[in-house]
């Protein structure tokens, strides 16, 4: 039995969203361009979707496009405010603790002509504000992905068009004010993979930057996953109806884990302690390998993420926890699902400082 | 500036560099600098991070003959 405390990488599917998903696959196949009548059932399936997303995040239904994924939707969203804005210039401004993908289509920007500049954050991962260069447009997620610390978006906003990537935070907070176009990720409330979201605001000057296809809807890329699109909109739904409750609840097991963590010797929780996402925390023990405890914590039941390098894929440490100042090795995420216990988040307290001792131990120290 | 202590921790992997600084801090006095040339990547950001922690003094990064950057932390306590 394994307690998961990842859901900031993948939430399970939400119940609201399985009873769904299984009737609009039966029902929501047809490509909903066409004219006959299997194909009128997948309009409607899409449209209320679409309707049904708009409600929950507070837009209107024709700012929502749904894309194969939360990265496909974040290229989309950056790289296309930056073809609106190309008569006014060409700079992109990125906070120094965005995720990969928007640092990524900074980089491509870059190599087709464009500048790209990173703003630095403090030690907490917030964004310095007064050293944020002049930008035609600014990238700056609405709440960290590792750290959970929210970000200043309406007060940027006032100062070049911004793109939110708001898929750490989407669905558990409300979107901030100010965006002019926005991404989210289903997977990570409790939809299915597979389905992002690409918000343009009304009036927002965005223009496709990739090559296109000749469907009629000029954000959309290719033929939307229509039940998938069903089955996140009424996950963000539930989720959205729930969040009170469920944030209320995250809050407290999280100030829990905080107190707990730091009473484990030289360790560093990460993140602003107030300004943040309910449902996640980030720590680092000094001299400990980011893999070793990974492995451990999962033979013992727990799934956690971590940003040191042995543990990442690149094998870099996370460039997030590097712009804070942050320790980067021994790094471990928890994130909480709905469905996360005080009697899991004991059981993760009781166990640390046995694991952590172990490995010091192993190390030599 | 010249270290009262040098540690070669090449080809070592995170966290092997900050282990080799802690366990050796003590060899050097109150006052001195010891030297640690760290070719991980993540020892840019976590030997500052461990001076920091453990109220120690980060003077500076420079880099060896062959490009390895060479931290410099001075033992305050």
């Amino acid at each position: 039995m394994t307690t998961y405390f990842d859901t900031a990488s993948s939430e399970p599917l939400h119940p609201a969203a399985r009873a769904v998903l299984e009737q609009a696959v039966a029902s929501g196949y047809a490509d909903p361009r066409r004219l006959h009548g299997p194909a009128r059932n997948a309009r409607i399936i899409l449209d209320n979707a679409r309707e049904a997303t708009a409600e929950a995040l507070g837009v209107r239904a024709d700012e929502v496009t749904f894309t194969p994924s939360g990265t496909h939707a974040v290229h989309l969203g950056v790289l296309g405010l930056l073809g609106g804005a190309a008569r006014s210039g060409n700079r992109l401004v990125a906070t120094a603790v965005e995720h990969a993908s928007v640092m990524h289509a900074g980089r491509w920007h870059a190599e087709h002509g464009g500048v790209f500049e990173t703003a630095p954050v403090d030690a907490s991962g917030r964004v310095l504000l007064d050293e944020v260069p002049e930008a035609t447009v600014l990238a700056v997620q609405t709440a960290n992905h590792e750290v959970g610390t929210l970000q200043p978006v309406a007060e940027l906003a006032e100062r070049a068009p911004v793109f939110t990537d708001a898929c750490a935070s989407g669905g558990r907070i409300a979107l901030p004010e100010g965006w002019s176009a926005a991404a989210l990720s289903a997977h990570k409330w409790g939809g299915p993979a597979g389905v992002g979201l690409l918000l343009v605001r009304k009036g927002a000057r965005w223009r496709n930057p990739f090559p296109g296809d000749d469907r009629v809807e000029e954000r959309a890329t290719g033929m939307e996953n229509v039940p998938a699109a069903l089955a996140a909109a009424a996950a963000l739904q539930a989720v959205v109806a729930e969040r009170d409750e469920v944030n209320a609840r995250h809050a407290r097991l999280i100030d829990q884990l905080r107190a707990g963590v730091a009473a484990i010797p030289d360790t560093e929780v990460v993140g602003d302690p107030v300004a943040r996402l309910p449902h996640l925390v980030t720590f680092s023990f000094l001299y400990v390998d980011g893999e070793a405890i990974v492995t451990e914590l999962d033979r013992r039941g727990f799934s956690v993420a971590s940003g040191s390098a042995c543990a990442a894929s690149t094998l870099e440490p996370s460039h997030v926890l590097t712009a804070m100042g942050a320790l980067t090795h021994g790094n471990v995420r928890v994130s909480l699902s709905r469905e996360t216990s005080e009697a899991d988040v004991t059981r993760l307290l009781t166990e640390l400082p046995d694991v952590v001792a172990r490995i010091r131990h192993e190390a030599g120290l | 500036m010249s270290a009262a202590l040098e540690l070669d921790c090449r080809g070592m992997l995170c966290p092997r560099p900050i282990i080799e600084l802690a366990r050796n801090i003590g060899q050097v006095e109150v006052g001195e600098v010891i030297s640690v040339a760290a070719d991980d990547v993540a020892a840019r950001t976590d030997v500052p991070a461990w001076c920091r922690m453990r109220e120690q003094e980060y003077v500076g990064a420079e880099d060896a003959e062959d490009g390895v950057p060479v931290f410099l932390v001075r033992r305050l306590r």
